[in-house]
């Protein structure tokens, strides 16, 4: 027998059934097929402008700076400016995201963009995010050419640029839109969800920020 | 007649189940207990086939014993309307425990789920029970209260002492510093694991001394006795009582442990 | 360092007169609870989650069987491999053979409870391939040999002196002159040291917070983004989860997403919540080439049914062992089990048997407040109760214990030879108490007066009293 079939069997006899019980199958399928929400709490349960507003404040508290823009032509400036106010080189790394490739780049002359997954060499990174969530000011950021998932976490500076609309309230709105955008069960490679910068508590339960992630995590709201 | 009907009628008969450390260590709290009890309407009884609820054997892993033990608490106990005891750890074992002890036994879980039913905590009884708001008592000592673990985390006993004490006329309530922490007696605990048992009551002496009281009350006399042995063996003058003798009016007798350094 | 549980008496002595180790268990009281209470009253619903929480394992476990095959199927769908391990020794297997395919010399680790479990490291180690663990406090307790005194903060035992002191040690290539003197140039040179680790890594291993049936799709939950790299980084990602990490749906995932840090660390929200499914796709331009899961039963299935099922609810948070005053006295290695603390303190006999490990589920005051902040609800109190009905019932409670309870109950159980024995006893040891009322030293309570002055019975006992008060209001003309 299999160690499959070994552990399956332990399981169905502690349990007391025998896996063929058309009943619990049915149970199962169901929950998996409704995908029941559960206990949403109110906190975020706001219209769209209390959401982004809520969301602004959550990203702060734990640790994130968060600007807001007009458009996505005024993305480059902004993250020249961030650069600049901290003393970082003009030296970013981006992923092929449109939103982000449309936006005009060349009116910043000094500004190198580097493109593709981060090599560990680059002290800023620039993502989109897929959506944000203001019940914990979470970002919500998806693999693959688009954003890398390499820039999430190797550069010391990570900024994301998130669209108002893609605030959402919840976890489970992003959810349902992942299922809209990408079907039923259907995950991307990797979904990181992200609230503030990395950090460790590891030495005498002393927070420090910027452990093997972003020291830095700005997030730049596109209206 | 439903037993409510009977009481509207006549006093609620209480049965006092005085717990053995009461019994062994403590009478001035059963005095203290039937007082409060009297003095709140009740008709007090004291069976004497009465000796312990069991939790030392409950809590060794020996549920032969305990539920020959809880068997003859029940049957001494389960013809009054109330059984109220002033631990809130033996309460407890009298009104969370025992019906589990049962279990698979129909007619005895049924009997101990009905006995359950009747049991109380000595001030949660007072208060929600019986609805005293004021025992009309006078003490001038500033205290400290000791939440014990099973009367605060298994029946929800916080505020009714403290709503007391606030009506005791010139007592002063000092919170103490993790008033809700464990103060390490655990029963055999602190027999069979005492270095441990004596690094936590040390933490709480430090505390109950840190709040500036000169007395400590709690609701537990198991409880009680570990932390004034240990204020009295670190020479504090802090004295120790059961929050009874103190609602009751009853302070003659000297401190748990006696007073003094 | 030796994991032996059934020397928990001892290393506990030892460590209460630790000064070092007293000095750095303060954090734990000072870094967790006051967060916990925090995060849990800014959230009016959390106890509603709670609960929930509980259901949805629930549900879980009592379907856990079908779960598990959807959870495989959906794996295989996005091109991941599944390996069933049903011991300990198996999963170390699995994850070698993996490692050796991949021809590895060094594995990235993220810190994972379940590779301490199966004993990885030693045995990767052993085999010739180097795991580096990554999450610092991990990391701190692999430079000296040691393991986890906690299972979120495996570090916690130690003070920022003495993780200088390794590092000075161990990082012999850094100039000697350096100031390590704070926390944060220490985690800057782990973090230093650690980056040129991942990239030299043929594998990342990494444990599971959460394994979603519906998707496939394994989770990790840290604030490090340690547990990112080592997974992204390396060809080869290996998951290394028990069977009870299953939940169906990813609306489930954030009902217990929404207790689980808030009870940890008192964060609204980990940093870093990833959802991983599968392997690299075509398109992707990075992630591991490989994805694997060892799924590990070591001992799980045997405690569904049982009364040990609520267990396997655990998500481990340790909140219970930061709440707990013998944990706060003695530190986690004191129990010399992977899993200490009040969860340790069931799991660990569930795992590894009673017979060694009868201390742990005795060491504990059932104060109760384990279970009070316990997120998925779960009795710790009454399940250490349970082990001792088993240990009593084997007869693997000490002797002493034994016979001295024993002799307790035959007079508990009659309460005339209880009286008739008490009216002797207790007023005579009044009498001895005197005027002090209190014993320093009683030679057949010495496990009591060892640390504390014993109180001296009143005189005599209640029920005499009583009686005896009753008896003159009896009498006539009264």
């Amino acid at each position: 027998m299999s160690s499959r079939e070994t552990v399956l069997g332990k399981i169905r006899a502690s349990i007391g059934v025998s896996g063929a019980d058309e009943a619990r199958k049915t149970t199962v399928a169901a929950r998996l097929e409704q995908t029941p929400t559960g206990v949403i709490p109110a906190r975020a349960q706001l219209p769209a402008a209390g959401q982004l507003e809520l969301f602004c404040a959550m990203a702060v508290q734990f640790g994130a700076t968060v600007t807001r823009v007009n458009d996505y032509q005024a993305v480059p400036a902004e993250v020249s400016t961030y650069l600049r106010a901290r003393n970082l080189p003009s030296e970013i790394r981006m992923g092929a995201d449109e939103r982000l490739a449309n936006a005009s780049w060349s009116s910043e002359k000094n500004l190198e963009v580097r493109h593709g997954a981060s090599d560990g060499g680059d002290l800023a990174g620039v993502s989109h995010a897929m959506a944000g969530i203001a019940e914990t000011g979470t970002l919500a950021l998806l693999s693959g050419p688009a954003n890398p998932t390499t820039i999430n976490f190797l550069p010391e500076h990570h900024i994301v640029v998130l669209k108002a609309d893609d605030i959402k309230g919840d976890m489970e709105s992003v959810w349902a839109m992942l299922r809209k955008d990408m079907g039923k069960g259907v995950m991307p490679r990797a979904l990181n969800l992200i609230t503030g910068p990395s950090r460790s508590g590891d030495i005498e339960q002393t927070i420090i920020l910027g452990a093997h992630g972003p020291r830095a995590l700005h997030i730049v709201i596109v209206d | 007649m439903t037993s409510s009907e009977n009481m509207a009628a006549r006093q609620p008969r209480v049965g006092l189940f005085a717990t053995c450390l009461v019994d062994l260590f403590r009478p001035s709290v059963g005095f203290a207990s039937a007082k409060l009890l009297q003095d709140a309407g009740c008709e007090v009884h004291v069976p004497v086939a009465q000796t312990c609820c069991g939790q030392p054997a409950y809590n060794t892993g020996d549920r032969a014993d305990t539920r020959e033990i809880a068997e003859q608490v029940i049957e001494a106990f389960e013809g009054f309307d109330f059984v109220v005891a002033p631990s809130g750890s033996c309460a407890s074992m009298l009104k969370k425990h025992y019906p589990g002890l049962f279990a698979g036994d129909a007619a005895w879980e049924e009997r101990a789920e009905r006995f359950s039913q009747k049991c109380h905590e000595l001030i949660s009884f007072l208060t929600d029970v019986m609805m005293v708001r004021d025992t009309g008592a006078s003490l001038d000592a500033k205290i400290t209260y000791h939440d014990s673990c099973s009367g605060l985390r298994e029946l929800g006993i916080k505020e009714q002492p403290r709503k007391l004490l606030a009506k005791v006329s010139g007592l002063e309530l000092q919170e103490m510093k993790d008033s809700d922490v464990c103060c390490g007696f655990g029963g055999t605990f602190c027999i069979k694991y005492s270095d441990i048992s004596n690094a936590i009551v040390t933490k709480k002496v430090g505390n109950i001394d840190a709040s500036g009281a000169d007395m400590l009350l709690a609701g537990d006399v198991g409880c009680l006795m570990n932390m004034a042995g240990k204020l009295k063996r670190q020479g504090s003058s802090v004295e120790v009582r059961h929050i009874a003798e103190v609602l009751a009016g009853m302070t003659s007798q000297p401190p748990i442990a006696g007073s003094g350094k | 360092m030796e994991l032996a549980a059934k020397h928990f008496k001892a290393s506990a002595a030892k460590a209460l007169v630790d000064v070092q180790l007293q000095k750095a268990l303060g954090n734990v009281e000072k870094g967790f609870i006051g967060k916990r209470q925090k995060a849990a009253d800014a959230l009016p619903e959390f106890d509603a989650l709670r609960d929930n929480a509980r259901d949805i394992k629930n549900h879980v476990l009592a379907h856990l069987d079908l779960y598990l095959e959807e959870y495989e199927r959906n794996v295989i769908a996005s091109g991941g491999t599944v390996h069933w391990a049903e011991t300990a020794e198996d999963a170390r297997r699995i994850v070698l053979d993996i490692c050796q395919k991949a021809g590895a010399r060094t594995v990235t680790k993220g810190k994972s409870m379940i590779t301490e479990e199966i004993a990885l490291n030693d045995h990767l180690s052993a085999n010739g391939i180097e795991p580096v663990e990554t999450d610092l406090g991990e990391y701190i307790i692999q430079l000296r040999g040691e393991y986890p005194s906690h299972i979120i903060a495996p570090a916690v035992h130690l003070n920022k002196e003495q993780v200088e002191g390794d590092f000075r040690r161990v990082h012999t290539h850094l100039p000697e002159g350096r100031d390590l003197s704070e926390p944060v140039a220490l985690l800057g040179e782990a973090r230093d040291v650690l980056r040129q680790r991942y990239f030299a890594a043929d594998v990342g291993i990494t444990g599971a917070n959460f394994l979603i049936a519906e998707t496939g799709t394994s989770v990790i939950v840290t604030n490090e983004g340690n547990g990112d790299l080592t997974q992204t980084l390396g060809k080869v990602h290996v998951v290394v989860a028990s069977i009870e990490k299953i939940v169906p749906t990813l609306e489930d995932t954030s009902q217990i997403l929404r207790v689980l840090a808030r009870s940890a660390t008192g964060q609204d929200m980990s940093v870093y919540t990833t959802f991983s499914t599968g392997p690299k796709r075509t398109e992707d331009p990075d992630g591991p080439d490989q994805y694997h899961v060892v799924l590990l039963d070591n001992g799980r299935s045997a405690m569904l049914g049982t009364e040990y099922q609520d267990m396997l609810r655990c998500i481990r948070c340790g909140a219970c062992m930061n709440h707990c005053p013998v944990y706060h006295a003695v530190g986690g290695h004191a129990y010399g089990s992977v899993y200490p603390g009040p969860m340790g303190a069931v799991l660990t006999p569930s795992l590894n048997g009673i017979e060694e490990t009868g201390q742990l589920p005795n060491a504990s005051t059932f104060c109760g407040r384990c279970e009070a902040v316990c997120p998925m609800r779960i009795p710790l109190p009454k399940m250490m109760r349970h082990w001792r009905e088993r240990e009593f019932e084997r007869n693997l409670t000490p002797l002493t214990a034994r016979y001295g309870l024993k002799f307790w109950a035959f007079f508990a159980k009659r309460p005339k030879l209880y009286r008739l024995a008490v009216s002797f006893g207790v007023p005579l040891l009044s009498l001895f108490g005197g005027s002090s009322r209190r014993f320093h030293s009683l030679p057949f309570a010495r496990g009591w007066t060892r640390h504390r002055d014993l109180p001296a019975p009143e005189g005599r006992t209640f029920l005499q009293a009583w009686a005896q008060r009753e008896a003159l209001k009896q009498e006539p003309g009264q």
